[in-house]
């Protein structure tokens, strides 16, 4: 059974409709992105899941019961709240200080149980969010584009604790993101909306669907030869280990996309990050 | 023991300082500093009408404070900005609530007494209905303190959690408009946001935590209350002004305390 289901979900404010005719379902244990434009309706579909936005029109099914994560896209704490990061990690239920610890610790956070909430950097503050979700013990995630503020390392690496806790736990991840690269090669399915959903399916379906290339332009070349090479990467990683000889050559790749070199700058740039993980693994 | 007319008058000033230090933390986290100050002017009306229609002074002032407080909830954010739009109803019902009381005849000297309280006066009627008042308003932000907080600092997560913000904002007003109430008597319609904000944020500076922000305040409240009254005695000043300007000091000193320890550190 589905976690969460959006069915023929319609949600007009007043004349504007910024949702129409949704459907979308979440299965246990997978990841689901959702990527859009500007005012695309992304974070209104993500209030009419928790309960926010009524819908218009349609439903929104939830398996009873069910325990949501969610880890919001900016969390701004008034000065005058003091709040430290343990009461912060109690605000929803009753945790033990020891499951609070073990979740920072998940988080890649531990020894800020005593800091002030207002006291962290960005990084620190969007893995606390992740830890608070994290210790509901949620069968699924929602992530409202949760690295927003964070740069490209930083980013990176929140996303890769993501894919870790959800091998660890098996809970379902439904996220929004911005940064197509990530998306692409993070995600099981991939649901590119603009109102209504234009496409829909694996990272690689999507990324060459032309209702995703319309939306995206010329940014889309760029971001399917960034989520093929990361997949590329990802099995000579596993299989061959050239990259030690050759980290930043790609011969065998230069025939199926030599559009794509063109635009491998980013990707350069992030180079050592992998080299490191090779050495590590 | 509650014949002197002093006993009385502090522990009304207590009552009320105990109600209004959690309340008050809201108002200063959510931003309703002039919400509070909307609704209680809003409840001169409500003296008005009680005192025409002869009804109790509290039951007039609570509801036109609710009344007051749900208009504002309900107009703002459909064209009008919520500080124009507050504005608007607060003044408007305070000059209301004025030219109405002039209307009957025999309380225009007790105008005063509304608009600055009269704690001096306090019955032992009043004293029941102040501590039951201040006890509905602490029960209510204790049983919903979880789910008010995690509404304050963030909706979207309220509603993940299962939690209705709607439903505790409707909560705080209900507990604002009660508070405004029962502190009517003690330090009049034009100073009941004083009491609300200034403990609050004289606290911040001492707690690390939102539960002892509340704690620290009600101290505060009721040290002001305490060492006001003492000193409206020994000065021969208002009452209520007193209490405000006792809490404005201990603001002043504990901001002092704060840049001081900045500066060393």
């Amino acid at each position: 059974m589905s976690l969460i289901a959006a069915e023929g979900l319609t949600v007009r404010y007043g004349a504007q409709t910024v949702l129409n005719d949704v459907d979308l379902s979440v299965e246990p244990g997978e990841i689901v992105t959702i990527v859009g434009p500007n005012g695309s309706g992304k974070t209104s579909l993500f209030k009419a899941i928790i309960g926010a936005v009524p819908p218009t029109s349609g439903r929104i099914r939830r398996k009873p019961g069910l325990r949501i994560g969610y880890v919001p896209q900016k969390l701004h704490i008034d000065p005058t709240l003091p709040i430290t990061v343990e009461r912060f990690m109690r605000l929803t239920q009753k945790v033990s200080r020891k499951a609070i610890k073990s979740a920072l610790e998940t988080a890649g956070v531990p020894d800020l149980l005593d800091r002030q909430m207002s006291a962290l950097s960005g990084g620190q503050f969007q893995r606390v969010l992740l830890a608070r979700a994290l210790s509901t013990d949620p069968e699924i995630l929602l992530l409202d584009e949760a690295t927003q503020g964070l740069d490209q390392p930083g980013s990176a690496s929140f996303y890769r604790q993501i894919e870790d806790v959800r091998k660890a736990t098996g809970c379902a991840v439904l996220m929004i993101s911005h940064e197509l690269h990530v998306v692409m090669s993070a995600s099981d399915r991939v649901i590119c909306l603009n109102g209504h959903v234009c496409c829909a399916g694996a990272p690689a379906v999507v990324a060459s669907a032309p209702e995703y290339r319309a939306l995206f332009g010329t940014g889309t070349g760029g971001a399917l030869a960034l989520y093929r090479h990361d997949h590329d990467h990802d099995h000579h990683h596993h299989h061959h280990h050239h990259h030690d000889d050759h980290p930043s050559e790609h011969p065998d790749r230069s025939d199926d996309k030599g559009h794509a070199h063109g635009r491998h700058h980013p990707q350069e740039a992030s180079q050592p990050e992998h080299a490191q993980e090779e050495a590590t693994g | 023991m509650l014949d002197d007319f002093m006993t009385r008058a502090t522990l009304a000033g207590i009552g009320v300082a105990l109600a209004a230090a959690p309340l008050g933390c809201f108002v200063v986290w959510r931003r309703m500093a002039y919400f509070g100050d909307a609704t209680a002017h809003a409840a001169m009306l409500g003296v008005a009408l009680a005192l025409a229609l002869e009804i109790s002074i509290f039951a007039g002032a609570i509801a036109v404070a609710l009344v007051m407080a749900t208009t504002v909830t309900i107009l703002s954010g459909r064209g009008y900005a919520m500080d124009t739009l507050l504005g608007v109803l607060a003044h408007a019902s305070l000059a209301f609530g004025m030219v109405a009381v002039s209307f009957l005849s025999g309380v225009r000297i007790d105008l005063m007494a509304y608009l600055f309280g009269d704690i001096l006066a306090v019955s032992r009627n009043d004293l029941l209905i102040i501590w039951g008042g201040a006890a509905v308003v602490v029960a209510l932000i204790g049983w919903r303190w979880s789910s008010l907080l995690t509404s304050t600092l963030n909706e979207e997560l309220a509603y993940a959690s299962g939690l209705n913000p709607r439903r505790e904002q409707l909560i705080l007003t209900l507990c604002l408009a009660i508070t405004v109430a029962v502190a009517i008597k003690v330090v009049g319609v034009l100073l009941i946001a004083a009491l609300l904000i200034i403990p609050a944020a004289a606290s911040r500076s001492l707690a690390r935590t939102p539960e002892s922000m509340a704690v620290f305040a009600a101290g505060i409240g009721a040290i002001s209350a305490v060492a006001g009254l003492r000193a409206a005695y020994v000065f021969d000043t208002p009452a209520g002004p007193s209490i405000v300007c006792v809490a404005a000091f201990l603001f002043a000193a504990l901001a002092l305390v704060n840049v001081g320890r900045r500066a060393i550190r």
